[in-house]
């Protein structure tokens, strides 16, 4: 077996196979190193149950960039994204909102629940969407060093300076109160209905430990609105799959591009000598050569683990130690005997098609948030719920279900206990709420998988089981991310690289940070 | 009164948007659901049903009937074996197309042709001293397309013969106790098969297939749906890729099967000797290599398409809903010469970029060739960048395997 390679990659998460992608396309001899026994990181599937396929953390598709899917030519590798047609919210006295793909019946749908907000929304989704129209380009580019005054660095500043300087005026102010404010005072201006609210705000929560009414909610529902679907912002998908097929996909085509893929190859350290890194030894012993090593892991594991961090500057070691993880989700997974039963709908279940989600108020994800502040679980969490098999038959066997559930809030950090313990309680509250909204759910239940924060941490490997490798927080972000002066993909260490969610633009499987690094490696090595 | 088809009872009942098209005199469903594309996700990833009765039927029967039909179609029917169906052309004697449909061969002496547009008419008047008969059976039967990748699985648990049958094979079989002819045919360039059921026993047969279909996550699905999938197939379509030349003004509205992308069906014809309607006038063409057009595939740049709308401050719309007016081709840019013309442009989802149907000049048909496509954007006439593409765009192994 070779040890020598052009660029080494730690990690086969979903940045890291997009960055050896790139860089293998590109011409580099190039070898992508992950401990699992499979690619995917946090990004799998697995058939925990026979014929029940699991997403068991990440598990639908809507920030990945789309120049990705054409560059890397993912659709000559299986790339297949399902549409999901419309999202049920159930409510506490039996009523729903259902949103689809039909205008007309959305305003009459939002009409039942207030007609104050049925045009609302038109005008909610077209400031939104300009604003998102307005930062898209940041998403797709390398972060400008405010640091620096070389050439390119003051004209990655002057780029940027004109791009804000030519938005309007309003879009611009839309912008800095969705980056600075609260999901709630920004959802308050439009809508009155709060079935209605507690739907659009569940998307400045997700991942991060702010409730809706919390400054900086804004800023995460900023950036789920960015994600797109075949052209249409804040649109989600369903991988044929689901988003473990998606990471297949990536590793077939980074294999095509000559990339080498080894599994079960659990890196210990990166090699460095006087200042650059020459390759990496492995926890087995193996040590491999490369001039160019790039970490997919999070911003802790690339700066505090895998490399010494005595050799780094100091600042950079403190802004790391003190970087936000404090993940605050966990999944539980089921899969079913049937289809779940909402009462109010009767026998209908075309309502399971796209998300299923539990947070029929502000007031409710807000309660839901006050208990992870003084360290739990929520009593009654907000559950972002998938029935994939509604979207993708081939998820189950036929006529059962996998239904995929992300779970807010549940701190890394427990007061007075530990995840261990708690994991059973925590699965019992999650489908008791369920249980709620759902009558006769839990004897549909035939597997039930709970994934805690702690299992994110262990099983992936992301630091407190933050699921975007670092919090979205508006100090840890852009220019800032992963610390001030390192947000260009470098690192202090010659010829090591940072590819993970943890540098800009950030988590969710977006392959952006992925791409963005192998377009720094490259231009590097040429200059 | 507008007429329904034998399984409108029942397909009526699933169609939550009230939706309708009017389709050869018959309610034809435009959508099932509020979301087509959703529909159409069922014919690329699962498995979906569309009711296609409102194609015009003829049974072709009698001693002569396959000498009769070698003489009026352009794809020599004789190389059609009983058991087997054909899609074929047929042409006037200046070698331009009249219209396009499938033969399914029942027997060596019974066919069933379906088509688009009446013709009963013109056939019986090329009978002459042959012993055929031809009746009109349009009202007689249903015809049910179960497409998607799924459909094999839903069927097999109806009838077992679909298990080995071969693309474009037919067979006679039982579903729900009811004989049926089940081919594996379609519309939609997927694994797919069609149920012709007599009307009687339409809803029976389609009951089945619903119940069956159901742990496969079968949902019907509209001619929106089918619209999208047929692009993507390559398959034409009359009054869109090209209209008849009987109704044609000009020799410029009319096409040759050449000229339709169809010169595959002409294969043999300088030896086979067979008399058919435009034989001679095709037979010239082909010599003096005198087509017009080629019809091809294009793939639409997708970073032209994105730096043209976001250039003029919209965002690039990925819409899969096809749009069937002509958008004018060129060699270069807005300044070029005109080459031809695309005939249907879509976003297509499976291939995650714009697609199109096109017919170029000859010399601009090599696949590779680079094209640009008219568009408006914001009112203003714009190119994108194309590359021509061998038909269809979208073919998976699964359609023929």
């Amino acid at each position: 077996m070779t040890s020598t390679y052009d660029a080494i990659v730690i990690g086969g998460g979903h940045n890291g196979l997009v960055n050896g992608a790139y860089l293998a396309k590109a011409g580099l001899k190039t070898l992508i190193l992950e401990r699992r026994p499979f690619v995917g990181g946090a990004a799998i599937t697995e058939e925990l149950v026979p014929g029940f396929q699991f997403t068991t953390f990440s598990y639908a598709l809507s920030l990945l960039r789309p120049d990705i899917i054409q560059e890397l030519e993912l659709v000559k590798h299986g790339f297949l994204p399902l549409l999901m047609p419309s999202s049920f919210a159930p409510m506490e006295n039996g009523d729903h909102l259902l949103l689809g793909s039909d205008r007309d019946q959305n305003i009459k749908e939002i009409t039942r629940h207030s007609a104050h907000d049925a045009d609302a929304m038109d005008r909610y989704e077209h400031d939104v969407e300009r604003v998102c129209q307005l930062v898209k380009p940041l998403f797709d580019r390398v972060p400008p060093n405010l640091f620096g005054t070389s050439p390119e660095d003051l004209a990655d500043l002057h780029w940027l300076g004109s791009l804000l300087g030519s938005a309007d005026r309003k879009v611009l102010h839309d912008t800095v109160r969705l980056l600075t404010g609260s999901a709630a005072d920004f959802l308050d201006d439009y809508f009155e209905s709060e079935i209605l609210k507690g739907y659009l705000a569940a998307s400045g929560i997700i991942g991060t430990k702010v409730g809706p009414m919390s400054p900086g909610s804004g800023l995460v529902l900023l950036f789920h609105k960015l994600g797109e679907h075949d052209g249409h912002f804040g649109s989600w998908a369903f991988h044929k799959g689901g988003n473990g097929g998606f990471t297949q996909v990536l590793a077939r085509a980074a294999q095509a591009y000559g990339a080498e893929i080894r599994l079960d190859a659990d890196v210990d350290t990166v090699i460095t000598k006087e200042g650059r890194a020459i390759g990496v030894a492995l926890a087995d012993g193996t040590e491999l050569t490369a001039p160019t090593v790039v970490s997919a892991l999070d911003p802790r594991r690339t700066f505090t683990e895998l490399v010494e961090p005595r050799e780094l500057p100091a600042d950079l070691v403190e802004n790391i130690n003190r970087m936000k993880f404090q993940g605050t989700s966990a999944k539980v997974n089921f899969a079913l005997d049937g289809a779940p039963r909402y009462p109010g709908l009767g026998d209908r279940t075309d309502q399971y098609r796209g998300f299923v989600n539990i947070g029929p108020s502000m007031e409710y994800l807000e309660r839901a948030f006050d208990d992870a502040k003084y360290g739990w679980y929520s009593k009654r969490p907000y559950l972002d719920c998938a029935i994939q098999s509604f979207v993708d038959p081939d998820m189950a066997p036929p006529g059962k279900h996998v239904m995929s559930c992300f779970v807010q809030y549940a701190p890394y950090h427990l007061k007075g206990s530990d995840w261990d313990t708690e994991r059973q309680g925590f699965g019992d509250t999650v489908q008791a709420t369920l249980e709620s909204f759902f009558p006769g759910f839990g004897d549909l239940v035939l597997h039930r998988e709970v994934v805690t924060p702690l299992d994110i941490e262990r099983v992936v490997g992301l630091t407190e089981g933050n699921i975007f490798a670092g919090e979205f927080f508006a100090p840890q972000m852009y220019f800032f991310r992963p610390a001030p002066g390192w947000s260009q993909y470098r690192t202090p260490i010659e010829g090591y690289y940072q590819c993970g969610s943890g540098t800009h633009p950030g988590g969710c499987v977006m392959g952006a940070p992925g791409k963005l690094a192998a377009g720094q490696i490259i231009r590097d090595r040429r200059d | 009164m507008v007429l329904t088809t034998p399984f409108h009872p029942r397909l009526s009942a699933l169609n939550t948007t009230g939706l309708y098209g009017h389709w050869a005199g018959y309610l034809s469903a435009l959508r099932y659901d509020l979301s087509a594309k959703h529909e159409y996700f069922g014919i690329r990833n699962s498995v979906g049903v569309f009711d296609t009765s409102p194609l015009f039927k003829y049974w072709i029967r009698g001693r002569d009937a396959e000498r009769f039909l070698a003489g009026v179609m352009t794809r020599d029917v004789r190389a059609c074996r009983p058991g087997r169906a054909q899609y074929t052309l047929w042409c006037d004697d200046a070698g331009y197309v009249l219209e396009d449909g499938v033969l399914f061969r029942h027997s060596e002496t019974e066919f069933l042709l379906t088509c688009a547009q009446p013709n009963l008419g013109y056939f019986s008047d090329l009978i002459g001293r042959l012993e055929v008969r031809i009746e009109d059976v349009t009202a007689d039967y249903g015809m049910l397309a179960v497409q998607g990748p799924r459909s094999r699985d839903v069927l097999a648990r109806l009838t077992p013969e679909v298990e080995g049958l071969p693309f474009f094979g037919l067979t006679q079989a039982k579903i729900a106790d009811r004989p049926v002819t089940v081919s594996r045919t379609g519309y939609t360039g997927d694994l797919g098969f069609e149920i012709l059921v007599p009307a009687d026993d339409a809803l029976a047969v389609l009951d089945a297939v619903l119940d069956a279909g159901t742990p496969y996550g079968l949902r019907p699905f509209g001619e929106d749906a089918l619209l999208m999938a047929r692009i993507e197939a390559g398959l034409l379509l009359i009054n869109v890729e090209f209209s008849s030349s009987r109704f044609a003004w000009t020799d410029r509205q009319r096409v040759t099967p050449t000229e339709l992308g169809l010169g595959w069906m002409l294969r043999g014809l300088e030896d086979d000797g067979r008399p058919f309607i435009g034989r001679t006038a095709i037979r010239r063409e082909q010599a003096q290599r005198s087509s017009r057009w080629s019809t091809v595939g294009l793939v639409l740049d997708w970073q032209d398409w994105d730096r043209r709308h976001t250039e003029a401050g919209l965002i690039p719309p990925k819409d899969e809903t096809p749009l069937t007016a002509e958008s004018m081709l060129y060699d270069h840019g807005e300044s070029g010469a005109r080459i031809g013309y695309a005939t249907s442009l879509m976003y297509s989802p499976v291939l995650q970029r714009h697609i199109a149907i096109a017919r170029v000049r000859p010399d601009r048909a090599a696949v590779g060739t680079t094209v640009f496509l008219e568009l408006t954007i914001d009112h203003e006439y714009r190119t994108v960048a194309a590359e021509v593409a061998k038909l269809p765009l979208f073919n998976p192994e699964r359609k023929t395997a």
